[in-house]
Order: C-alpha cells, then structure tokens, then sequence
C-alpha cells in the first residue's frame, strides 16, 4: 500500500505546531496502525530526517497509551478497537490518513501525537480507589454481589483511561472516563462506604483540571474502545446528587 | 459550596431542572393557542385575560421568567467553558457517530431566544405595558401577525428548531438528573420524539390552518 500521511508535529506544549506531509511506500495490509508508523520512523531515520514521536506499549489494547486522532476519530475508523488493534486493512491503497494528538486543555501536548495525559490520573488519585486494611486476603465469596451488579462494575471497570471519550467529546468532557471509575465502585460493596466522599473528590478534580462539561451528545460512548455505556454518567451524576 | 454549586454536574442539574419546568409550560400555552382556531375570539381572549390576571399565574410567571433566564444563563457559562476546554481545534471534522441535534444545542437555542424577544416584544410586552397594544385582543393581534407571510414563515421554522431543541433537550435532562439508564433509555427517546414532535407541530399548524382554511 501507498499512503499519504498529514501528521502533527510539534516540539512542546509552548511551541506552535503544524501539519508535515510524508508519502509512504511499501506499508503491508496486515500491519497496524502502529506498525505502520513504527515503519514510517525507521524510513525517516534512515534518511536522516526526525522520527514523529507517538506514545505506544501493550500493542493488545489494555494499556491506553496509544491514542491518536485519525482521520477525524479518536483511535480510527473502526469501533471498539485501540489504535494498536487498528489493522491497515481499514485504509484504502493511496489514501491520505490525517493525524492529530488528542486535543484538550487538560491534555498538553509533549511532542508531535503524544499528549500528556496526567489530568486522567489525578481525578483517579482523587477518590478512584477503596482504603483497605492489609493483611491476609479475605475470601471472595463472603460479601455476596448480585450477578447483574458484578457484571455492570466489571463492564465499567475496563476503561483503560486511554483519553478517547475527552479526545471525542465536543466539550473535551472526561465525564464517561469519570462515570467509569465512579460507577465500578458504585455498583459494588466494597465501594459504599466511600462513596459519597468519592464521588465529589473525583468531581472537583474533573472541574480543577479543566475538563468540559456533558453534553449527552454519546460521541464519548461512540468511540470508546472499550465500550463504556453512557448510563454510566447517568449513574455518576445519581450517586453526586446523593453525596449531599 | 461554590465548588458544588457551580461544579460540571451541578450547573447541568439546574440548566435541566429549568429546562423541564418549561417544557411543563408548553402544552398549557398551545392549549391555549388551539382556541385561536375558532372563529369566536371570545375563548381565545378570555384565556389570555385570565392568565394575565388570575394571581396563581401570575406566580407561576415570575417562575417562568426566572427559569427561561437561568436556562439561558447556565447555558451560555457551560458552552463558553466548554469552547474553552479545547483552546486548538481539530484540522479534521470530528466523525462521530452522534445525532445532529445534540451537536447545535446553543445555535437551536439562541434561534428559539430570538423568536421568544419578538414574541414578548408581540404580546407580552403590550401585557406589562410597554408596547402599544390592546391587551384584551391578543386574538386580532394573532391574527394580524399571521396574515403577513415573513412572519407566519418565521414562525414555522422557529418551532421546527424548537422541535430540534426539545428533541434532544428532554433525553439530555433526564440524563443528566440521573434517570436514564439501559432500560429506560429508549423509552426516554420515544417520549423525547413524540413530545418535541406533537408540541412543536401543534404551535406550527395554527398559522398554516388560519392562512388556509380559514
């Protein structure tokens, strides 16, 4: 395959950035999108010109690092799939692909797509977490959870806090990222007895950070690769109005 | 306290709880506005004298006013904050998949406050006093204003907007107060569909019924 590729370079968050163009030959359908861009750096090294840095690691779709906005979707044409699992199967023999760091107030960019996502882990730090005391693990059997609840906080519990659902948001809103974490804990008793400090810690942190506000407008749920629902926020703003 | 009063989910809370109180006020008032089909214009005035006297209502106008001014308030603080929030656009058109209706709320909004300064500037205005007008006739004022084609053809369009507004108004606000969830969300949808379709139509079809068949 032979692609066009508009790229966002940039060297730091205080830097004014713009778009490069590379023509790349010789990509294989059965790479991925991170392949391929693996592909184009070795090119560009070997002709002696500057890689584009982009941010990768697990490569199966659990680690979160890898977002980039491709062609006007966060993680690419295909739903519920990371840009890792992004297979250039998807893309046409000659097609240009445009691609953006996630754009967000609270997401700096670092250098060219790699955006620094630490807004994310200060909410969680704010309240995504239950205090336990150490010692012997107890047994997993002895409080009883309700099938229907365990399965609502395991579903929750997969976001990857990869930064898509603020990436797609209009508002750049981290409220379904939020609605996840809050409702993981939520939906389970180990969760309760904090829940209501939780709640409104991981809020004010949202708000400090300078994350949007919802607009209910799904684009969030659309493009989550892990198919976070939206009812999530719908819980999380539920169990806010109960923590006063 | 400011951190909870103005918090995200808070101002979405009171933008949602203002918006549903005057969605409570619509089909009383196209209740009203049917009566301008008949040819008597008696029932038509003597609904509009009563609701601009009657001291209950008078009550209810002032929670009115107070909720059309806090919708549009929160409003306008939430998507000022919210351009703010990604200071760089993106070079391509954000793909996706979301109903068109949810993604122009503001411009819906703002066309349907434009309509609502001329249509106090038409009726209630003459109301308090402040245009010229006979406040006992608002049927011949109807009337008159729908006898000029402009005017008849702006009014259908703004409700067609309002419908687009409404549509996705009533899902987003049961969203955001909480109750909505994988079992109450479709049924929330038809509801949202039927409510923004019936309400809107039935303000639109006065003029096309009194330029027609009348």
């Amino acid at each position: 395959m032979k692609l066009k590729l508009k790229i966002w370079k940039q060297g730091d968050a205080h830097s004014r950035g713009s778009f490069v163009t590379y023509d790349l030959d010789g990509v294989a359908p059965e790479m991925s999108f991170i392949e391929m861009l693996t592909y184009l750096n070795e090119t560009l090294i070997g002709k002696g010109e500057e890689p584009v840095t982009f941010e990768h690691d697990c490569h199966e779709g659990i680690c979160g690092s890898c977002g980039m906005y491709i062609n006007g979707y966060p993680h690419g044409p295909v739903k519920g799939l990371t840009t890792c699992l992004l297979s250039m199967r998807n893309f046409k023999d000659g097609e240009t692909i445009v691609i953006e760091p996630w754009r967000a107030k609270p997401f700096p960019v670092i250098k060219d797509l790699m955006v620094d996502r630490n807004a994310l882990d200060k909410i969680q730090q704010a309240g995504g977490f239950i205090s336990v005391t150490t010692g012997a693990a107890p047994e997993a059997n002895t409080i009883p959870v309700n099938k229907k609840n365990s399965d609502l906080a395991f579903d929750a519990s997969v976001c990857i806090g990869c930064g898509a659902c603020v990436a797609a948001c209009k508002n750049a809103s981290a409220m379904l990222f939020v609605s996840a974490k809050i409702s993981q804990y939520a939906l389970l008793p180990q969760g309760r007895p904090e829940g209501k400090e939780r709640v409104r810690a991981m809020i004010a942190e949202m708000d400090r950070q300078g994350f949007g506000s919802c607009s209910n407008t799904g684009a969030c749920e659309a493009q989550c690769p892990k198919q976070i629902k939206l009812f999530n926020i719908a819980r999380l703003n539920r169990e806010y109005y109960k923590a006063f | 306290m400011n951190k909870i009063l103005f918090s995200a989910v808070s101002k979405k809370f009171v933008m949602a709880l203002a918006g549903l109180f005057l969605l409570l006020f619509l089909p009383v008032h196209l209740g009203i506005n049917l009566m301008l089909l008949r040819s008597d214009p008696e029932p038509f005035n003597t609904a509009a004298h009563f609701m601009a006297t009657f001291p209950l209502v008078k009550v209810v106008e002032i929670l009115l006013i107070l909720a059309i001014m806090t919708h549009i308030t929160y409003g306008l603080i939430i998507q000022v904050h919210n351009w703010l929030s990604r200071p760089v656009r993106y070079a391509v058109r954000n793909k996706s998949d979301t109903s068109a209706f949810s993604r122009f709320m503001i411009w819906t909004g703002g066309s349907v406050l434009i309509f609502l300064v001329i249509h106090f500037f038409n009726f209630y205005f003459i109301k308090l006093g402040i245009v010229e007008g006979d406040p006992e006739n608002f049927y011949a004022i109807a009337y008159q204003l729908f006898a000029v084609r402009g005017y008849a053809i702006l009014y259908w369009v703004c409700f067609l907007i309002l419908g687009f507004h409404l549509y996705h108004a009533l899902q987003s606000a049961f969203q955001t107060l909480g109750w909505s969830n994988e079992f109450w969300k479709p049924v929330i949808r038809v509801i949202s569909l039927i409510y923004s379709i019936v309400i809107p139509m039935g303000f639109a079809i006065i003029p096309l019924i009194i330029r027609f068949f009348k």
